[in-house]
């Protein structure tokens, strides 16, 4: 057996400054893990991670909603029965809603994925970094003392966009 | 796949330097492994490396930091204190593991 030489992993490769900023706007139990998993892939990869929640997004960090989004199927046309190719109907019958989001937050949960409150200690934890949006705030009628105290501050467009200079961007 | 010598010892590794014989490690080349990417091992950083260990023995997959958390009991956070900026990677090098497969 011939030896080669040592080979090291180059975990400090890729730009140091990197700074991924994720935009939540939607508030649907099934949006809100998109943003989630990315931000914890990028702060695994020692990224510098933003998230900022707007509109139904800011649902994502309210103390008294975080734990009660829900996932309905209507206008989802993908919607399948795990494992099959037949449609879910979309039509909203009662209580559909309900039962949809019982069935995806049971899917997520087999999968070892967190639910979202908990999804963001883990992100937070990992130095990620939440904010609120003052427009959301204002029309909510809601303040920082509603929404995850490690939320670090409600700021407007311009702070967002100032605090972003050079980070990519996604908008979700 | 390359055969390099760690530690006196030589090893399987792939294109990246990740061992891939679970059986190849033991905790000497774990030393190396880890002074090679800047890492002092101490009790803590054993004790993440020894629950890799044994649950990749069970599940046959490199655990997440979430679970490392979950189910090896140590803080997502302190895992980035102890491995930082890519605490998951850099678990499983030292423990002579592919990288986790798992987005979460």
């Amino acid at each position: 057996m011939t030896t080669a030489p040592n080979i090291i992993p180059d975990f400090d490769s890729g730009n140091p400054d990197r700074t991924l900023a994720i935009i939540c706007s939607k508030g649907n139990l099934d949006m809100a893990y998109p943003g989630l998993i990315l931000a914890n892939a990028a702060l695994g990869e020692g990224i510098t991670t933003h998230l900022f929640f707007t509109f139904w997004g800011f649902d994502m960090i309210i103390k008294s909603r975080m734990e009660h989004l829900q996932f309905s199927p209507a206008g989802n046309t993908a919607l399948h029965m795990p494992g099959h190719d037949l449609h879910i109907p979309q039509a909203v019958a009662p209580m559909m809603t309900g039962m949809a989001t019982k069935m995806l937050k049971q899917q997520i949960a087999d999968i070892g994925i967190p639910e979202v409150p908990d999804f963001l200690d883990q992100i937070v934890a990992a130095g990620g970094h939440l904010w609120g949006c003052r427009l959301s705030a204002d029309m909510n009628k809601l303040t920082k003392d509603d929404l995850r105290d490690d939320v670090e501050d409600i700021i407007n467009a311009s702070d967002f966009i100032e605090m972003t200079d050079g980070a990519q961007l996604l908008f979700i | 796949m390359p055969v390099i010598e760690i530690a006196g010892k030589q090893v399987h590794v792939n294109e990246e330097g990740f061992l891939t014989e679970y059986d190849e490690w033991d905790e000497d080349i774990a030393q190396v492994l880890a002074q090679q990417i800047d890492v002092s091992l101490t009790d803590e950083h054993w004790k993440v490396i020894r629950f890799l260990r044994a649950d990749f023995a069970t599940e046959g997959e490199s655990a997440t930091t979430r679970r490392v958390q979950t189910v090896g009991g140590i803080p997502v956070k302190e895992q980035f204190a102890l491995f930082p900026k890519k605490p998951a990677k850099k678990m499983a090098y030292i423990a002579g593991l592919p990288k986790p497969k798992g987005c979460v």
